[in-house]
């Protein structure tokens, strides 16, 4: 089985049509919803959670058989993961792609999780500590996109389940639950 | 009920009919009843709202209907005819259909009636539109041309030749002693006198255009020797030339397919019959490039080809547009065909989609198909035709689901279509199995 670091890519990444967007209206969705499930596999497994449409991404090339997704294919894909709400495009221009295989609902579920597990339910944290402190090693929130956890935290703040405070830099921001 | 005893006229699959050698059509008249006001009569048939065609050889009458059955179309041959009346123009003929009369002496060896008939008067009634003035005029000077008379001489002149050159042997003596190779002064004085000949028969050709149209079976002749030369010329080389040979053998061949056609349809000589008679006359010539092309092919190329074929009196590609539509009313085993890419085809009506599509299913499963798909030249190579319509064949195939495509810097092939059987989880299918490493 081929790899792309530790991903097993899987087996019809060698299909070359795979890498040509597909006119059919059948077979381009059928394309589309194997490359959604592709993407969000490995960003998941590889921890990616930005995909620039005009730099290198590794999985939008297959060296073996000498092919690579047009940039229209590219954003036709991102576009399909847009759409399904499992992404969100970064700025107006559409080149920067926030990859949300969990979406921020599911971010806050983790994040509450987090704390119950850790007794930090009247506790405070600093955002860095959620991101790389030792509680934090080997679960998913280990270095977790800032955009995404400020996110997740203020739909949290919103339902009053924690309160957000500024520190003296952005590092010491600090979160206090109220689980 | 009169007999008809008049030759009749073979009709091509299409309702054209089929010309004797040298035969031109010079004009159409339809709706024209042919008939004999006479009493008795007992050979001149009635006959009925039919199409009228003057050549210069015969007249041919041939019934509207839309299923022409070749036992009803008739002619008349006009060395049959003995004299044609004046038109008479009358106050009762500015309200009645136009008619034009001439005299028939029958003669059994032309095939007019059967020994003993008597010569009648043959009236032509048109009842349809045309121009029954312009008619007569081309009548007289067809009657008057005698051109059946030059191809009975042509005819008796070559049996002559043909026996001459049996008896003769081969070798530089011929039968009656003399030498037959007179030297190369000889041979280039020889040349000298035909090119002068040709040259000067080129001229008068050119000073006259009705001239020209007669003088067009002399370059239908010319053409057909500069072949013989060039066979027989190329015969006599070494073979180290082979391939050209083939080569330039193929190109007269072409050029003789292209000037295959003496009687181009005219609007002249049609009028409002232009498209019907042009679409029939297309229907025929279509069919010795179709079969060639393998069932289908390129609408632009028939236009190239009927085009060279017809010389003069060109025809635009709206009119073949519109021959090619009416295809539909006639009962030809043709059809014009448009992709989903706009391409515009001319096909058998045998031709079955769905078989083209089997085709190309196994050509596409084959292992090495499998692996790098196909392209267009190897579709066109299965299939027996162009690139172009194969490539056209392959992108319905792709519409269909059938094959999905590979766009990249070695160009644009097709596979066979995958995405619908492929399940992530699935690691057993057995295509996706070969793109595994």
């Amino acid at each position: 089985m081929q790899k792309l670091g530790e991903f097993k890519l899987p087996h019809f990444f060698n299909y070359p049509p795979y890498f040509t967007l597909q006119p059919v209206r059948d077979t381009r969705e059928k394309q589309i919803q194997l490359w959604k499930e592709l993407i969000l596999d490995y960003c998941k497994t590889q921890k990616v959670f930005v995909i620039g449409l005009e730099e290198e991404f590794p999985l939008f090339t297959n060296t073996v058989i000498e092919r690579s997704l047009t940039f229209e294919a590219r954003e036709a894909f991102l576009l399909a993961l847009v759409s399904e709400g499992r992404a969100e495009w970064m700025d107006k221009g559409h080149r920067k792609c926030l990859i949300l295989w969990h979406r921020i609902q599911e971010w806050a579920d983790i994040l509450l999780q987090f704390a119950k597990d850790n007794g930090l339910e009247d506790g405070v944290v600093t955002i860095e500590e959620i991101r790389f402190g030792t509680e934090s090693q080997g679960t998913e929130l280990q270095g977790i996109d800032r955009t995404i956890l400020n996110r997740a935290l203020k739909l949290l703040e919103q339902k009053g389940k924690l309160v957000v405070f500024k520190g003296t830099s952005t590092d010491d921001e600090g979160i206090k639950f109220s689980v | 009920m009169t007999g008809n005893s008049l030759p009749p006229v073979k009709l091509t699959d299409s309702g054209r009919p089929v010309l004797l050698p040298n035969e031109i059509e010079c004009f159409f008249l339809s709706g024209v009843d042919l008939l004999c006001e006479d009493e008795p009569n007992t050979w001149f048939p009635h006959l009925k709202s039919g199409l009228l065609i003057l050549t210069t050889h015969r007249l041919l009458w041939i019934p509207e209907a839309a299923v022409a059955t070749s036992t009803s179309a008739s002619s008349v041959p006009l060395s049959s005819i003995s004299h044609i009346f004046p038109h008479k123009k009358s106050l009762k003929s500015v309200f009645a259909s136009p008619r034009v009369r001439f005299q028939v002496s029958p003669s059994p060896e032309r095939g007019v009636a059967t020994a003993g008939s008597r010569s009648v008067v043959v009236t032509v009634v048109v009842r349809g539109k045309g121009d029954c003035d312009a008619f007569v005029a081309k009548f007289w000077e067809n009657w008057r041309a005698r051109a059946w008379e030059e191809s009975e001489k042509a005819t008796s002149s070559s049996s002559n030749v043909a026996a001459v050159a049996g008896s003769s042997s081969s070798g530089i003596y011929s039968s009656d002693g003399t030498v037959r190779m007179v030297g190369v002064s000889g041979i280039l004085r020889k040349e000298q006198e035909m090119w002068e000949s040709t040259d000067k028969s080129l001229q008068d050709a050119f000073q006259d255009l009705n001239a020209l149209m007669s003088k067009a079976k002399e370059m239908v002749m010319l053409a057909e020797k500069m072949r013989q030369k060039l066979l027989s010329g190329s015969n006599s080389q070494t073979n180290t030339t082979n391939d050209e040979e083939m080569g330039s053998k193929e190109e007269m061949q072409e050029l003789l397919l292209s000037v295959g056609i003496i009687s181009p349809v005219t609007k002249e000589s049609a009028g409002a019959l232009y498209h019907q008679q042009l679409s029939r006359q297309l229907a025929d010539f279509v069919k010795v490039p179709l079969d060639r092309a393998g069932g289908i092919i390129n609408l632009i190329d028939i236009y190239c080809l009927f085009n060279r074929a017809r010389g003069t009196e060109l025809i635009s590609p709206d009119d073949l547009l519109q021959a090619c539509s009416l295809w539909e009313k006639f009962d030809v085993p043709i059809v014009l065909r448009k992709f989903d890419s706009g391409v515009m085809v001319i096909q058998n009506k045998s031709h079955s989609d769905e078989e083209v599509f089997t085709k190309i299913k196994v050509l596409v499963m084959k292992p090495d198909a499998l692996r790098s798909g196909i392209s267009p030249s190897d579709a066109a190579m299965t299939l027996g035709v162009a690139p172009a319509m194969a490539k056209e064949h392959l992108l319905s195939a792709e519409s269909k689901g059938i094959l999905c495509r590979d766009v990249s810097p070695d160009g644009f092939r097709f596979y066979i279509n995958l995405f619908s059987e492929i399940d992530r989880d699935d690691m057993h299918f057995f295509p996706c199995a070969i793109f595994a490493e």
